[in-house]
């Protein structure tokens, strides 16, 4: 009676399997390696890209592990640091500012694992090292520029129909105009209705009032949008500092949390993503004269020579003068589309300052060019330098050229980058060490191991041969619940590692349960057989009941946790499912290996 | 091998009275101790800047405070953590700093001399996430708690429920009670701790109560009191109860002693946890469902006789 159908032990055999085989990666270590990605959509990361490096690789006498072409990013394992330190260096001047030269670390297990998706386990930041960090947009900030942006259009939009109007004045999220008649009222209404159709207007006929509110949607709207903003900024920053796998994500409503493994200089990292980017109009030195002066090496006092992006990489030498007509701080928005010949542009926003002194600008330099500058980290780029055509009112500019839509997009980016939707504070922020994290591997690991062996040492003592059986289950528990956190990328935290302990600690009851049950029928003068069968049977109702309750704890856990407690929640959980499997299906397995064939058991080993 | 066999049933019962002035006088004590000492709340939850460095060369915790009193940071507290080498700083909260720029400055004044420091954590948590996590982990509590006492009271009966949550929350608070008798500080692993706890305590009581079911089915039990049926069970369970505390107690101990400082918390209210939890499962929730009243009736539901139509 005390056999499995065949189906089972292949259930078991095949849990087995899989498990040690996505269990086996963690056990490669990892090798150091070299990571290219560009933050540019206009630039592939293609095998052309791969040869190029490949090549200079083998020039510098560099030899590579092996190069893989990851979705959007190249990665180039070494042998050891030293190497991928050099390689580091060549790479970024074989390429350019274009791109982005990270170091990573790369699971060593041999490539046919990683075809099969078998990863080691995602490390936290605790236990690999790096910065985290929770930032929160202030949303009023959003607000409050977005009002501001509304009542600049507002008055633009008035005056360029010669409507005459009073007062116009915010009041709490809405803004008041006053009109001077009935008459004008109306036409105020109706070209607000028909330029501004985010806005919902209010009249107030016996004041000739008009109150103009932002519609809730446009609210949620405003911002969502600043959250994204600020990601993409914060991207960007990132994108500088080089690091291998970093993770910006919206939380919440209006919080990004920016995580960096591996950054060894953290000071440096804090540094960046406080860094405020900005963008300047300076206009363009054409004069050949000034021109060839600037390029032999004698800039002109008053003016500067900067880098200019081609496009698909390349870099040429521009001449601007040093004044700034007008900074970042006057852009609302940039967005990628088109111009009305179809080719890809680049619309732009500014507040209602901005947008006089632009119309200023441009009326006083119509055929010359201005360029827009981004400076950061105290290096200035320019990203575009357009001809002026004509003047150009109302804050709204376009600028095409040759660009394709990719490359419109990057502008965009760049442009929008320069300047964050809205402030952000950072509310938390946690750094930990390279040698920290691992030390906490170390000890997390050494903690967990010592426990298991006193475990499995009393057990054998204790029930013997049942205690092995118990002593082998607890193992596979182990093998299943690591294969399961590979499997799902879960990031294992140090709390993570305290629960895969607590978890073994707290299986084993379901163990000990079975064998004290089979221990008490054999006591009550049960043949051996039939022992086994009552005391696995009696056990489970038990074991159901009680992992149960411990499960809507772990379950709270992991829906009301955060940071550290969701860490632990997650594996906690996890474990509990593979030791009711491990504990009652694979420990039975081998109780009826040992017992189940044999016709005749005089006296069960427990 | 056997450890605890026992002949005879023990009259676990009849020690109510004793078990529960004893339990009655841990848990006001730990309510008190609560109340007058508080909880010693860790950065997370108070907000402020925590700073973990290493020295290459062991070193005086005073020179580190001068330095960094020469900051004018407010009440930096300095400990050493573990050896001479390592040392723990504690900053408020400061309105015209970001914590990066904190960091950075305390970490350059203590490399000032040319002193061998690494930074090796930085932990800074603004004040409005600290009340978002004890609101969080107070809903997690309460959550825990109705969670359970649905699912035992669809699965036992309403008054194991209530018994197996009143041991369970006696269990947590006198957790909470050692951490502020000893000003432990009280982290969110700590928290992580005393909700497992909840959940493994429980474990204890359902094993009992169980078995105190299946105790009220057998024939052989027939005659017997609740008070002996109860006894009983607990004394059927009794070794696996000590088996399986001894086992989990062995892991927690092994994080206690080689976990490291980041784990000590988690492990200390865990060992904690264990230990009453062995106490509460047998001398608490036992005597208060006793103490409910519950009977034999409850867990076997009497065959409904069939209803007569009425003609």
């Amino acid at each position: 009676m005390n056999r499995y159908p065949l189906w089972k032990y292949l259930i078991i055999a095949v849990a087995l399997i899989v498990s040690t085989l996505y269990t086996l990666p963690n056990f490669y270590g990892e090798s150091p390696a070299v990571q290219v990605s560009t933050s540019r959509s206009a630039i592939a990361i293609d095998t052309a890209l791969m040869d190029r490096v490949e090549k200079s690789l083998a020039a510098a006498k560099l030899p590579a592990d092996g190069i893989y072409l990851d979705g959007n990013s190249l990665k180039v394992r070494f042998h050891d640091p030293d190497t991928q330190i050099k390689a580091r260096d060549l790479i970024q001047q074989e390429l350019g500012d274009n791109y982005i030269i990270a170091l990573n670390l790369l699971s060593s297990s041999p490539a046919w694992f990683a075809k099969l998706k078998a990863h080691p386990m995602f490390l936290g930041l605790d236990l690999r090292g790096g910065v985290h960090f929770l930032l929160e947009v202030d949303m009023k900030a959003a607000v409050d520029k977005t009002i501001e942006r509304y009542s600049g259009d507002i008055r633009r939009e008035l005056r360029a129909k010669k409507i005459r109007y009073g007062t116009l004045k915010r009041v709490g999220d809405s803004l008041e105009l006053g009109m001077r008649d009935a008459a004008s009222l109306k036409a105020a209404e109706d070209v607000l209705a028909r330029m501004l159709p985010n806005l919902t207007l209010k009249t107030d006929d016996t004041l000739n009032k008009l109150v103009i509110s932002i519609k809730p949607e446009e609210f949620v709207k405003i911002q969502t949008d600043a959250v994204k903003q600020n990601i993409t900024t914060l991207h960007n920053r990132v994108n500088e500092l080089g690091v291998a796998e970093p993770v910006i994500q919206q939380q919440g409503a209006n919080r990004i949390v920016v995580q960096l493994p591996g950054v060894q200089d953290t000071a440096k990292a804090k540094d960046i993503l406080g860094r405020t980017a900005t963008l300047e109009v300076r206009m363009v030195e054409d004069d050949p004269a000034k021109v060839a002066e600037a390029q032999s090496g004698l800039v002109p006092s008053g003016y500067e020579l900067l880098d200019e992006a081609t496009g698909r990489g390349g870099v040429q030498k521009i001449l601007v003068k040093k004044d700034v007509e007008l900074t970042g701080d006057n852009i609302n928005d940039a967005q990628p589309g088109f111009d009305e010949n179809g080719t890809a542009a680049v619309h732009i926003n500014l507040d209602s300052a901005g947008a006089s002194i632009f119309r200023q600008v441009t009326a006083d330099n119509i055929g010359r060019r201005m360029a827009m500058i981004l400076v950061e980290k105290g290096k200035a780029e320019v990203v575009t330098a357009p001809v002026i055509r004509s003047e150009i009112g109302g804050g709204r500019v376009q600028i095409s050229g040759s660009m394709n839509p990719a490359e419109a997009n990057d502008v965009a980016l760049l442009l929008r980058a320069g300047s964050l939707a809205a402030p952000m504070n950072i509310i938390e922020e946690r750094t930990v060490g390279p040698s920290l994290g691992k030390d906490n591997i170390e000890k997390g690991f050494n903690s967990t191991l010592y426990g298991f062996v006193a475990i499995a040492i009393f057990m054998l003592i204790y029930y013997r041969v049942f205690g092995m059986i118990s002593a082998v289950s607890l193992a596979v528990n182990v093998l299943m619940l690591v294969a399961l956190l590979s499997m799902l990328q879960a990031t294992l935290t140090l709390p993570g590692i305290a629960a895969i302990a607590l978890t073994l600690g707290m299986a084993i009851d379901a163990n000990v349960l079975i064998n004290e049950r089979v221990r008490e029928e054999v006591r009550n003068g049960v043949t051996p057989q039939a022992a086994i069968k009552a005391g696995y049977d009696h056990a489970w109702a038990t074991i159901l009941d009680s992992n149960i309750t411990t499960l809507i704890a772990g379950l709270a856990l992991l829906i009301f946790g955060s940071g550290p407690v969701r860490g632990f929640a997650v594996v906690h959980c996890l474990g509990i499912l593979t030791s009711m499997f491990s504990a009652v299906m694979v420990s039975r397995g081998l109780v009826n290996l040992v017992y189940g064939s044999r016709r005749r058991v005089a006296k069960l080993s427990v | 091998m056997e450890l605890l066999h026992f002949k005879k049933d023990i009259p676990f019962m009849s020690y109510g009275k004793l078990t529960t002035a004893i339990s009655l006088l841990t848990f006001l004590l730990s309510v008190f101790f609560l109340f007058s000492k508080g909880l010693h709340f860790s950065v997370e939850f108070t907000g402020g800047t925590v700073m973990e460095v290493q020295y290459t060369q062991p070193v005086e915790l005073n020179s580190v405070r001068s330095k960094l009193d020469g900051l004018k940071l407010g009440e930096a507290t300095v400990q050493s953590l573990g050896t001479s080498r390592d040392v723990l700083i504690r900053l408020p909260n400061l309105k015209d700093r970001t914590s990066a720029q904190l960091s950075n400055q305390v970490l350059a004044a203590l490399q000032a001399d040319n002193t061998q420091v690494e930074l090796r954590k930085v932990e800074f948590v603004g004040p409005q996430v600290g009340e978002e996590l004890v609101t969080s982990g107070l809903t997690a509590l309460v959550l825990v708690c109705a969670g359970i006492m649905l699912y035992l009271a669809i699965r036992f009966e309403w008054r194991f429920a209530v018994a197996a949550i009143l041991a369970n929350m006696h269990d947590v608070v006198i957790i909470l009670g050692c951490f502020a008798l000893f000003q432990w500080e009280f982290s969110l692993t700590v928290l992580a701790a005393v909700l497992a706890v909840l959940g493994y305590s429980v474990n204890e009581s359902v094993v009992v109560f169980d078995r105190i079911r299946e105790n009220f089915r057998k024939s052989g039990m027939r005659g017997k009191t609740t008070a002996q049926v109860i006894d009983n069970a607990i004394t059927a369970t009794m070794s696996r109860t000590i088996i399986t505390h001894g086992s989990t107690e062995a892991m927690v101990l092994a994080m206690l002693v080689f976990g490291g400082p980041a784990l000590h918390g988690f492990a200390t209210a865990l060992t904690i946890g264990i230990v009453f939890g062995i106490y509460s499962s047998v001398l608490v929730a036992s005597p208060i469902a006793l103490a409910l009243g519950v009977k034999r009736e409850h867990m076997i539901k009497p065959v409904k006789p069939k209803e007569e139509a009425v003609v």
